[in-house]
């Protein structure tokens, strides 16, 4: 297997685009049992906002805000809009999410149309960097690092924090939190919120790795769900470390046996299912 | 302090509560008996709103606590302490403890700071950095009642709270409700353990099929034996 510093770089570079479109998902789901089917959609709009706003300023860091806000509004406007009529109808928020997640896909396509668009990493993380006797993408190395300070934020959010003492105990036992004077419901807005928010930031981050075009959202979609069940539902760490596995896994499968990376991490998910049905990091439900 | 009136409800699939109908006063301890199934858990749920059916009158001190949110009714006042503890488990003791901390209410003398949490419960204090689920039951048991006293209620919803416990741990469990008595706070105890309960409790009532059968001072209840065997069978066939 050709593990070198570059297959090392380039999979957790993508592990940090996944922890990103995971941990609200994960998180979400944890608190009121239900999945984010938008997730996809929220870092595809992310992607494309990123291209527009950086091909008008012609600056990436502008661009990655713009993205991560605008997937910020449409996750609040989701769940303010959408959601709060269907409280404790998780089959229709389910639903729900599904037919945003067409929506967004269709009115995507329809600005932007069909064709992939790729972004310039920005100036300073152009080019390549030698590690470890390797070559690799600069910009692969940044992904890396600002995944791994975004990861430790949340961390330190959730474990730290009051706040967080909020999220962690309506994943445990949200009625029990309720009986207890906090009002789950705003719990659960905020953390939807910044979920979304992290989706349009990952969007972003990844167009000048992976491009951003139609389809894009249902494959992402699809590796945070991946991720979600590895590490266990509500779990961050779960989160983290799924993500890292998947992304790393994925990657080195691609090298050899391209065709077959799917199929390899869907295996591997299904074996660690068997094992441990609630996941890495999760508790039996 | 607490009035519930004709109360009929339950979770769908029939009725748990038929019409029950109880009052706890200011100050008051109030034992809630019953063989398993007869309602005691049910009628708390009730209190806090988290029945799918529920029809009657539910107030507090006067007003309402019908259709609002648990976590009003908990603003409002009241506090449960449920049945399984229910500890949160990625939560250390420390922050069980604090997660519903409210500061002291105007509309009532009583007042529990930190402070005064640790020091009826020392064990608390010592085990703060510790996964709440970690403790001992009858530690679990301490960490749940002043995890709910720090949510500065007026009234006290005590589910079944020596239930799975040492007989050590039961007294020290009556221990605790005397002390939150002689400080004044009103109390609905369901409770199993009838020695615990009528040790504790000013008035008692007996619950079955949900619906209120016999009412009286605990005193009565301990003096009549009949309808001990009666109605809490359980006490004299250990069923």
């Amino acid at each position: 297997m050709p593990i070198n510093a570059a297959s090392v770089v380039i999979g957790l570079s993508y592990a940090s685009l996944l922890f990103l479109i995971s941990v609200g998902l994960s998180v979400v789901f944890g608190l009121m049992r239900f999945v984010n089917l938008a997730t996809g959609a929220l870092y595809l709009v992310g992607g494309y906002v990123a291209w527009s706003v950086a091909n008008r300023t012609d600056n990436f860091w502008l661009a990655l805000p713009a993205g991560a806000l605008v997937a910020l509004v449409i996750g609040v406007v989701i769940e303010r809009g959408f959601l709060d009529r269907l409280l404790g109808k998780e089959l229709m928020q389910v639903s729900l999410t599904l037919g945003v997640a067409y929506i967004v896909a269709d009115v995507t396509r329809w600005i932007w149309g069909g064709d992939p668009l790729r972004v310039r990493a920005p100036e300073a993380l152009r080019g390549s960097t030698r590690i470890f006797g390797s070559v690799v993408p600069t910009y692969r190395l940044a992904l890396i690092v600002i995944g791994a300070i975004l990861a430790i934020v949340v961390w330190y959010l959730l474990e730290r924090t009051r706040w967080g003492a909020y999220v962690r105990a309506g994943v445990d036992d949200m009625e029990m939190l309720e009986c207890l004077g906090v009002n789950g419901r705003r719990i659960f807005s905020v953390v939807f919120a910044l979920g979304a928010l992290l989706c349009g930031l990952g969007g972003a981050l990844g167009t000048p790795v992976t491009g951003v075009s139609p389809g894009i959202d249902s494959q992402m979609l699809l590796m945070a769900l991946i991720v979600v069940v590895l590490g266990g539902l509500g779990s961050v760490l779960g989160a983290i470390v799924a993500s890292g596995v998947v992304g790393m896994v994925d990657n080195m499968v691609r090298t050899f046996w391209p065709e077959a990376s799917f199929f390899v991490v869907w295996v591997l998910v299904a074996l660690v299912l068997i094992v441990r049905p609630q996941g890495l990091f999760g508790r039996a439900v | 302090m607490l009035e519930l009136r004709d109360l009929s409800g339950g979770y769908g699939d029939g009725s748990v509560l038929n019409g029950l109908s109880l009052t706890v006063e200011e100050g008051q301890v109030v034992a809630l008996l019953g063989r398993n199934g007869a309602g005691k858990t049910t009628t708390m749920r009730a209190i806090f709103n988290l029945l799918p059916q529920l029809t009657g009158s539910v107030t507090l001190r006067g007003e309402s606590l019908r259709g609002l949110a648990p976590y009003e009714v908990s603003a409002r006042g009241v506090a449960l302490v449920p049945q399984g503890r229910r500890i949160f488990p990625s939560l250390t003791v420390e922050e069980n403890l604090l997660i519903g901390a409210r500061p002291p209410r105007s509309d009532s003398k009583l007042r529990w700071t930190v402070d005064e949490i640790y020091s009826l419960f020392p064990v608390l204090r010592e085990r703060g950095r510790v996964r709440g689920t970690l403790l001992s039951g009858g530690e679990q048991q301490m960490l749940t009642l002043a995890r709910s006293l720090m949510t500065q209620p007026l009234l006290l919803l005590c589910d079944e709270p020596s239930e799975g416990l040492a007989p050590v741990m039961v007294d020290r469990v009556g221990e605790v409700l005397q002390r939150l008595r002689a400080a004044g706070l009103s109390i609905l105890l369901a409770e199993q353990n009838l020695d615990l309960a009528l040790s504790v409790a000013d008035v008692a009532y007996i619950i079955e099929e949900g619906r209120v059968i016999w009412h009286g001072t605990s005193a009565d209840l301990l003096a009549n034996e009949d309808v001990q065997a009666t109605y809490l069978g359980i006490r004299i066939q250990g069923d």
